[in-house]
């Protein structure tokens, strides 16, 4: 297994060694495809991954809506009859998207993990507010939800304060020895 | 019963009153739950979005401090528990992981620490007969479909919840407070909550099946043990109404809640008031 090492190989060989999940024994079975939740929505289903990573897909695939619609809900995984956890193969598609810049702005949900773990970073726990507002200002969806706020401060569903009391060492050092750079959240 | 009890960025957020719910429940149950002391976050979805290793590494850390205090970890937010007990496995079947996660936590962890779930620890080691010769009240035939979601029974051989197909834990609690637990077919189905703010249509669409799912199974209320279930269901419910054409109000309530009802601790105690769909119609008939 290779997590961290140059990639050099073709993108199914990439993603086997960052996920450590092996895709060969695959019987086309569709169980994953079937039993999916986002299927409905989604052009690329969890099969037809599979099978064009099989067939030698190249980065072209990082682009497909799959990998950042999937849910992680593991029905795909749970209910395979070889055990392949596609879920965590759309994790490493979905960081070499990242690295290879092929994320798109509709459901931006690269930089909604930005904003969300830039908070855990600097608090050492994640402070929604901020993180909804660096969400909202970054992909433009500022008015999404806002008549929510008032009744989610009101019941104590929002916290207005940012979150204290973690140890914020451990946390920055996780994130500083993280693999990019000091403080970098990829 | 002694645990170090790790409570999860949502307690102090959306999920305040699953917090605050499990731990009057606790008390009354003689349940001693010890918050671990300087906890951080998880990482939760966003993390293993990411990257493999900071997702094993934020949780590994917290179980790192659990272990010093020498006690199984229990947690009440579904996700927490996921990704905990993935980082468990992570670290236990990988040398190089194990490796990593040590370089960026600066210590070695080995996985070894137990994480359970609230309601696992009220099954397993409280166990139904004490709870039953606790509770004060009944939930009176009250019919509700118990929703499992997916982080509590997915992946099955990593977090060993319950049956991954047709759990049956919260039912077993909800029929021994004398509720009605419903058989019906999207337990563990998923809510969508991954997509709440990214594909908020997407993810209103799913919670809006589940809903309208549990609406035809005549239940009378929904119970949950995860946030992100209860926010989809419960919080995005004014947008599923309005995408989907749904009627009546579904209450979503967290089975602590219903238990601490049926133990007699008073409303405000178990977070009720919080709830964005109004509970009043089965509170009425608890008792
Ligand atoms: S369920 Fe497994 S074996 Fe069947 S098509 Fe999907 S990945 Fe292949
Ligand atoms: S984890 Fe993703 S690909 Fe697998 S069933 Fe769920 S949504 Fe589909």
């Amino acid at each position: 297994m290779k997590i961290n090492g140059t990639r050099k190989s073709n993108l199914k060989q990439t993603v086997e060694e960052l996920s450590g999940v092996r895709i060969d024994s695959c019987l086309k079975c569709m169980k994953c495809t079937s039993g999916c939740s986002v299927a409905k929505e989604t052009k690329m289903h969890p099969s037809e991954l599979i099978g064009l990573l099989k067939l030698g897909a190249g980065d072209e695939i990082l682009k497909s809506d799959l990998v950042w619609m999937c849910l992680s809900c593991e029905i795909c995984y749970g209910r395979c009859p070889m055990k392949i956890n596609t879920a965590s193969l759309i994790d490493a598609l979905r960081k070499l998207a990242v690295e290879r810049g092929t994320t798109t702005r509709k459901g931006n949900a690269p930089l909604f993990n930005k904003a969300f773990l830039g908070t855990v970073k600097q608090y050492g726990r994640s402070y929604d507010l901020q993180m909804i507002m660096h969400y909202k200002f970054g992909s433009g969806s500022l008015m999404q939800d806002t008549e929510k706020f008032p009744t989610m401060l009101r019941k104590g569903k929002m916290a207005l304060l940012p979150p204290y009391g973690a140890k914020k060492t451990v946390v920055k050092r996780i994130f500083d020895t993280s693999p990019g750079g000091k403080g970098k959240i990829k | 019963m002694r645990y170090a009890y790790y409570p999860g960025c949502s307690s102090h957020s959306t999920a305040r009153d699953m917090h605050e719910s499990a731990a009057a429940v606790a008390n009354k149950l003689g349940i001693e739950l010890v918050e671990i002391y300087g906890w951080s976050c998880c990482g939760a979805t966003s993390a293993h979005q990411t990257d493999r290793v900071l997702a094993a590494a934020l949780p590994s850390s917290n179980l790192l401090l659990a272990r010093d205090m020498g006690l199984d970890t229990v947690v009440t937010c579904a996700a927490c528990y996921n990704r905990m007990k993935v980082a468990n496995r992570e670290v236990k079947d990988s040398a190089e992981i194990r490796c990593m996660v040590a370089d960026r936590v600066g210590k070695e962890y080995d996985g070894s620490v137990a994480v359970r779930h609230i309601i696992e620890i009220l099954l397993e080691d409280v166990g139904l007969d004490k709870i039953k010769k606790a509770l004060k009240k009944s939930l009176n035939g009250l019919k509700i479909a118990c929703y499992y979601g997916c982080l509590l029974v997915r992946p099955n051989d990593v977090t060993g919840f319950d049956d991954a197909e047709n759990p049956t834990s919260m039912d077993k609690l909800v029929n021994a407070m004398g509720g009605e637990s419903l058989e019906w077919p999207y337990k563990v189905e998923c809510c969508g909550g991954g997509l709440n703010l990214t594909r908020t249509d997407v993810a209103v669409r799913l919670s809006g099946s589940i809903i309208d799912m549990a609406a035809r199974a005549g239940a009378d209320c929904i119970a949950v043990a995860c946030p992100m279930c209860q926010a989809s269901l419960d919080l995005r419910q004014s947008d599923i109404k309005k995408e989907t054409g749904l009627k009546a109000d579904m209450p979503v309530v967290y089975l602590t809640q219903l238990l601490g009802l049926c133990l007699g601790i008073p409303l405000n105690e178990l977070g009720l008031n919080r709830l964005m769909v109004s509970p009043a119609n089965i509170i009425k008939q608890i008792c």
